[in-house]
């Protein structure tokens, strides 16, 4: 029985795999960086986040293992066309973190180790949409896809999922990010393919 | 076992520098507004293959150069340069 049932379960499974238009399935994991690799040793990484008004929260590495934690399987989809299915991930929710967060403001700026950054609305941040991601596939998360730790909100492109996450910084007027500001799409939703400024 | 480097050197990027100048850019030089160094545009650490081109300075890692073709337009950020400077036409 248990076998018939992870088969149905799994057809079932695959029949959801839909790619956004203007991508190709990979079962790869392709490394893209716009910078080198930072190296950050676990006793001095640090995520902070930071509001409208200064204030800020931060979490040493073993606070934020320390929360409770979600293990999302989810599909990447890259706005250089390639998509990977299920992957899996060990992260902390967004909502955990900002839960205790005053807060009014509408947008979110990112910053990694290194000069990466990238803007996000906070409300895509919330309700189970977005995590800090620190292990891949049952392992530590590699530096080369972000580890220690990275920004994980797979209904947009991926550059939005900032590797190497450092600080979010909250606030009321949008400021756009790394890519964002040489014509890639402020927004980047793959399933309206917005990929560049005016998609 | 040393690990593989993560950049290639700016003569990669002479492909997508001369789509946009309409010239080769490899021997052009500049000045990195964050440490002040000289180089020519070949010797920049080239960041290709994700959703831009990323020309760093091989001084102090900023970024030099940032530039982005989509179906409709190229993009360029060369404000991590305080100046190029290209050899005259002949």
């Amino acid at each position: 029985m248990s076998v018939v049932s992870r088969g149905f379960r799994g057809r079932a499974r695959d029949a959801l795999h839909q790619l956004p238009p203007g991508q190709y399935e990979t079962t790869g994991f392709p490394v893209l960086s716009a910078g080198p690799t930072p190296t950050v040793p676990l006793d001095e990484w640090e995520l902070t986040v930071r509001t409208e008004t200064g204030a800020g929260r931060r979490w040493t590495w073993e606070q934020l293992l320390a929360l409770p934690s979600e293990t999302p399987t989810v599909d990447l989809h890259c706005v250089t066309k390639w998509s990977k299915f299920d992957t899996e991930w060990q992260g902390v929710s967004l909502d955990v973190l900002l839960q205790d967060v005053e807060s009014s403001a509408d947008y979110a700026l990112v910053h990694s180790y290194g000069d990466y950054t990238t803007n996000i609305p906070v409300e895509d941040l919330l309700d189970g949409k977005a995590w800090i991601a620190h292990r891949y596939d049952g392992e530590a998360l590699p530096p080369e896809h972000g580890g220690p730790a990275r920004l994980l909100v797979p209904h947009l492109y991926f550059w939005k999922s900032a590797k190497w996450v450092r600080e979010i910084v909250l606030m009321h007027e949008e400021e756009r990010g790394f890519w964002e500001t040489v014509g890639y799409h402020t927004y980047g939703d793959p399933w309206r393919e917005q990929r560049y400024q005016g998609d | 076992m040393t690990p593989t480097p993560d950049f290639l050197d700016g003569n990669a990027a002479a492909g997508d520098l001369e789509s946009l100048f309409g010239t080769d850019m490899t021997m052009a030089s500049g000045q990195c507004h964050g440490c002040g160094k000289q180089m020519m545009l070949a010797e920049t650490h080239a960041y290709l293959g994700g959703p831009g081109t990323v020309l760093r300075c091989p001084g102090c890692d900023g970024v030099l150069l940032r530039m982005v073709r989509s179906p409709h337009d190229m993009w360029l950020d060369a404000s991590g340069l305080d100046h190029l400077r290209l050899p005259a036409p002949a």
